[in-house]
């Protein structure tokens, strides 16, 4: 649409080139609107976060620059008096095991659904599509009683296990796609050459698949940190809440205090934000991963 | 041969032991405990399909057919299905086909693909900030004091015929940078010639994106439209941040039901029959799924 054409630009007429630069005027006053309503949320509770409280009370935060006063207040309260600090330190208690043991645990699998022929490797991997779809929702209740009977709910060990477990399906959807798509003389000549299995995973495929285990980790990274659900039912315990679930717990009590809502989001979302912005390749390559067949 | 069903088991057994524990039979489990009350997460008290009927004839904030038009978590969530999928599929269209023709293509789609990074719980608070009442805190508010003086700022998410709209709005704003981002990919791979060749026949830009594009991107918007309405069938988070189904009810989705009955109102058995439902709405895409596969083992 752009530049493409650049030896034909001189036939064009000047009525059609005026209406090109109305059109191309248009598309960039769309993006502009769009770009703006979908950074003013975030901007805005961002610059909030950064003012003091009667501030917050007197005036819109578009305000804020005249005159500019800004405080780091809000966030000392919260990660200290609200516990944000707490909970923070439970997030990668939480979320660090739990991106650690599905990319273990999914690879040896999907190794072996990859390149291991052996009886029952069909049924398993329908068995693994049907679960990529099934919400966790229908576990919760069994799992708990589960949980409960064994002493598992609000300990670490509990949340890892069952978050293990949750990510197992697309992991193992993941890594299955991608183990298969080896080049299959490499792993055919390292038979020869008289490797086994657990070598030919271990020095070969796991070497050759850091992409996808990157994507995969960050995804499955971002996902046990973001995620409510699961916490508020596994971990609701003050002493050992994530930061999505001590969050919900603030909304309770301080929902229009936004001098502590809005430092406290802002506290949640600066390591998916910073994984963001440092891997976003391998990121995005993760999370859609699931929706692009290959 | 037997050789290899050993090891192969062996390398899958973690993994399998974890499935069947956490996915399986939980599965089984709850589909048992929908039959029952299932008070302390275990079965008590067979009830037969009493949950079932007193969700569809007796829950007026599941399925409440006796006004028009029809209220309740079954409809709110029609109504996501509908609004959400559109929204995010659509802009996320608009947004993939513009900035490919921009120079600043990275920039516009990393700004609109930054709230997929973080939790639905943050941007529940972003857009409950949003949508405050006060005029001194949201901007919609204040906008609209702004233009109209005389107007009362607007409780978006304290009135019945608003709420569901205002929560999916804050839903496309999550969910859209997924679709431009995968609609741009598949955009990108398309072949060049085949548009060239419709701008010499004569084809304006407005045509070859109807005639030809669209076309041609039909499966990718097939494939995300499905991981949307799958999306919106297991959502919670934001509906439990925002609004916690409320005004009134007024503002419950399936996904929520299940947790509101089970872990609030304290009926597993109840909550459970909803969880069953929510398996039953995602069996076509399980068929889906296993189809593809069949499809890419055959060629």
């Amino acid at each position: 649409m752009a530049a493409i054409v650049t030896p034909t630009q001189q036939v064009i007429p000047p009525r059609k080139r005026r209406k090109i630069a109305v059109s191309r005027w248009l598309v960039h006053v769309t993006l502009f609107v769009l770009a703006v309503i979908w950074l003013t949320p975030s901007v805005g509770l961002l610059i909030t976060s950064f003012r003091p409280r009667e501030a917050i009370a007197s005036s819109g935060w578009w305000t804020a620059f005249t005159p500019a006063r800004f405080t780091f207040e809000n966030y000392a309260l919260v990660l200290n008096a609200q516990g944000m600090g707490d909970s923070f330190l439970n997030s990668f208690k939480i979320t660090l095991p739990s991106t650690f043991f599905p990319l273990f645990f999914a690879s040896i699998a999907a190794y072996a659904l990859a390149w291991v022929q052996f009886r029952g490797r069909n049924v398993l991997q329908l068995v693994i599509l049907a679960l990529l779809v099934i919400p966790i929702q229908i576990t919760l209740v069994p799992v708990l009683q589960f949980f409960n009977q064994f002493k598992l709910t609000g300990t670490y060990l509990g949340i890892w296990i069952a978050h293990t477990a949750y990510g197992m399906p697309f992991a193992i959807y993941l890594l299955t796609n991608f183990f298969s798509s080896l080049p299959r003389e490499i792993l055919e000549s390292a038979k020869i050459d008289g490797a086994n299995h657990w070598v030919i995973f271990s020095r070969i495929v796991i070497p050759l698949s850091v992409p996808a285990l990157a994507s995969l980790g960050i995804f499955q990274f971002m996902w046990v940190w973001n995620d409510l659900l699961v916490a508020l039912i596994f971990m609701s315990d003050p002493a050992s809440q994530p930061v999505t679930v001590r969050i919900q717990a603030l909304l309770g009590t301080y929902a229009t205090e936004w001098h502590i809502m809005s430092a406290a989001a802002f506290i949640s979302m600066s390591i998916p934000l910073m994984v963001f912005f440092a891997l976003q390749r391998y990121f995005v390559a993760g999370l859609t991963a699931g929706a692009v067949k290959t | 041969m037997s050789k290899n069903n050993l090891l192969g088991w062996f390398f899958v057994f973690p993994a399998v032991i974890l499935i069947v524990a956490f996915l399986i039979y939980p599965t089984i489990r709850t589909i048992q405990l929908s039959f029952d009350k299932g008070l302390g997460f275990k079965p008590t008290e067979y009830v037969g399909f009493d949950n079932y009927v007193n969700l569809f004839t007796r829950d007026r904030f599941f399925f409440d057919i006796s006004q028009f038009p029809p209220h309740g978590a079954v409809f709110n969530t029609v109504v996501w299905l509908v609004l959400f999928t559109v929204g995010t599929v659509g802009i996320g269209l608009v947004v993939a086909v513009l900035a490919n023709s921009v120079r600043y293509e990275v920039l516009i789609k990393t700004i609109i693909f930054i709230p997929m990074a973080i939790s639905f719980t943050a941007a529940g608070i972003i857009w409950r900030f949003v949508y405050s009442p006060d005029v001194n805190t949201g901007i919609l508010n204040a906008i609209l004091i702004g233009l109209f003086p005389s107007a009362d700022p607007i409780p978006w998410l304290g009135r019945i015929d608003i709420v569901n709209v205002a929560l999916i709005v804050a839903g496309i704003w999550i969910w859209t940078g997924f679709c431009m981002v995968i609609l741009s990919a598949a955009l990108k791979g398309l072949p060049q010639e085949i548009m060239e060749a419709a701008q010499v026949d004569g084809a304006n830009s407005w045509q070859t994106f109807w005639k030809i594009t669209i076309p041609m991107l039909m499966p990718t918007i097939a494939v995300i439209t499905t991981t949307m309405v799958i999306n919106v069938l297991k959502a919670f988070d934001l509906v439990y941040i925002m609004t916690a189904g409320g005004p009134r009810g007024a503002s419950r989705i399936i996904g929520f039901t299940m947790y509101w009955e089970t872990f609030q109102n304290g009926k597993p058995g109840y909550g459970s029959a909803v969880a069953v439902i929510m398996l039953l709405l995602m069996l076509p895409f399980v068929i889906v799924n296993i189809r593809r596969f069949r499809n890419q083992e055959q060629s």
